[in-house]
């Protein structure tokens, strides 16, 4: 113990993604503290993502394709969704927790540290059970990919990529975004999950089965059509039945970038208003 | 050289706002405080439930945003430079922990030293002292979840210090301790402040805290500041306890005419 408090020697604060991996790997450890819970809750993951995907291939035993997309397509646009998404629950849903956390006056526990609240909030009960969200997809794309007839360009496999990571990434902001919503109106989990889950099974199915109105709707005002609908169509050679400009085929990687901005300075203005509950 | 005071106060105001159906209410939790404390001061920051402490702390600490005033900790802006303020300064919440609930209580110290920023070297002899005077060897490697109040409190206090932070707030640090913990917790802040000359900032109920630890009192009411001097000030003519009663029940001892 020294005589006085020395400055610290490297000012510099530690980076997000860095604190976001120690905070990740306490919770890991955490959730490891109770093995037969998470092996259980592991399975239990893996068996409900893979429900719809049934529910999917059922349908198809009746009908040889639906808004003019086979089994296949269908499939490949269900593994880019599933992937997307799974990517980002993995990453990002910890901010579900956020309305909790606040509720009880805990978020002062996130600012009293040294590094990114964002960071902190989205480490937030990492639990490895969130792996099982990834096997269906995975195996789902798989086979899509080696089934679907589609002479693969590069391009091609760059969009292919592109959609999943540029899913990925308008997911994470969407978890973001939700976790904005419970600075504002604490109880708002339900809110939020209408969103985000929400927003997932919209994009799992070809948005022509909603009909034009509520297809142009998820293109705009979510973006989540761009997750995997408008570079799907490229991919697979359709034309858009909603008759859509070409180039949104190529706005994923924008759109991501955009909402990621929007995502980011939302999350400052909500810190900045936080509001602390109690003592 | 006269030293920069370590926390900087003047005017510092916080209302809440509230929108409920239209109709806007507003609360002023803090009602333009001025507070000047030096390197190296104890003080007892007290007042009664709702008077703003609490509030003034989250201002402190950068929580929360002040409404208007100027503020300054120890040389930072706190709610603007949140990140840089926090590795200068340590916070105790009485009731809440800042510990790994499920984990071994040295493993949460350890993740702290990668947060932030501890030199190895320092971490070990920081971690050893903290060891030995507040008696934490028999369950550094027990998880928090079954660690005693008391325990607990001894942890979550070594969590707050590990970084030698130039500034420590101790939000009701005693609350609902026995007797003999409540004696090592002020023996060991008693010893801190003179060994290293840490500033502190503790807030309390128990008058025996502050009688042991506090040369200098600052009580608050409705937001505002209703005494700011000396313990031995204070205390001069009655007893601690009678002077406190009346500053709870809303007795001014600073003159407030402007």
């Amino acid at each position: 113990m020294a005589e006085l408090s020395p400055r610290p020697v490297d000012e510099r604060p530690l980076s997000g993604p860095v604190a976001y991996l120690l905070l990740v790997r306490m919770w890991s450890k955490s959730a490891s503290q109770y093995r037969v819970s998470l092996m259980l809750t592991s399975l239990a993951q893996l068996l409900t993502t893979s429900l719809d995907l049934i529910a999917i291939v059922v349908i198809y035993a009746q009908v040889q394709t639906i808004a003019g997309f086979t089994l296949p397509e269908t499939l490949y646009l269900y593994g880019t969704t599933r992937l997307a998404f799974g990517l980002s629950d993995l990453v990002a849903s910890g901010v579900e927790n956020l309305a909790t956390t606040i509720r009880l006056g805990n978020f002062d526990l996130v600012l009293i540290r040294p590094v990114s609240s964002l960071a902190q909030a989205l480490a937030d009960q990492f639990t490895p059970k969130r792996f099982g969200k990834l096997v269906a997809p995975l195996i789902t794309l798989g086979w899509a990919l080696d089934t679907l007839p589609v002479q693969w360009t590069v391009l091609k496999i760059l969009v292919c990529i592109g959609t999943v990571v540029s899913g990925f990434v308008i997911y994470c902001a969407l978890w973001v975004l939700t976790g904005c919503i419970s600075f504002i109106a604490v109880d708002a989990q339900e809110v939020s999950n209408s969103f985000t889950y929400g927003s997932e099974f919209a994009t799992e199915y070809p948005l022509q089965i909603f009909g034009r109105p509520l297809g142009l709707a998820l293109t705009f005002v979510l973006p989540v059509a761009f997750v995997t609908w408008q570079p799907s169509l490229y991919v697979l050679g359709h034309a858009d039945p909603f008759g859509l400009p070409g180039f949104l085929r190529f706005a994923s990687p924008f759109a991501a970038a955009v909402l990621s901005a929007v995502a980011a300075l939302a999350w400052r203005g909500c810190v900045r208003r936080y509001r602390s509950t109690g003592s | 050289m006269t030293a920069e005071p370590i926390i900087l106060a003047e005017k510092l105001t916080k209302i809440f706002t509230s929108r409920k159906k239209r109709t806007r209410t507003s609360f002023t939790a803090v009602d333009g405080i001025d507070l000047r404390i030096e390197p190296g001061e104890l003080v007892g920051y007290i007042g009664p439930n709702g008077a703003g402490k609490s509030t003034t702390i989250k201002m402190l600490t950068g929580i929360l945003t002040p409404t208007s005033g100027t503020l300054r900790v120890a040389g930072h802006e706190p709610q603007r430079e949140r990140v840089r303020l926090a590795r200068r300064i340590g916070v105790v919440f009485g009731q809440r922990t800042t510990l790994w609930w499920d984990l071994p209580l040295k493993d949460s110290f350890t993740l702290l030293q990668r947060l932030y920023k501890i030199p190895p070297d320092r971490f070990v002899a920081n971690l050893a002292y903290y060891t030995e005077a507040l008696d934490l060897g028999p369950f550094l490697d027990r998880p928090v979840r079954q660690l005693s109040l008391g325990q607990r409190m001894r942890g979550d206090i070594t969590a707050a210090l590990l970084h030698d932070p130039a500034v420590v707030y101790l939000d009701e640090p005693t609350i609902g301790l026995d007797v003999v913990s409540k004696h090592a917790v002020r023996e060991f802040l008693s010893d801190l402040n003179r060994r290293s000359g840490t500033t502190i900032l503790l807030t309390t109920h128990d008058i025996a805290d502050i009688e042991r630890l506090c040369s200098r009192v600052v009580a608050i009411d409705h937001g505002r500041v209703t005494y700011d001097g000396s313990l031995d000030a204070l205390r001069a003519d009655r007893d601690l306890e009678t002077v406190v009663r009346e500053l709870y029940l809303g007795r001014s001892l600073v003159d407030t005419t402007e």
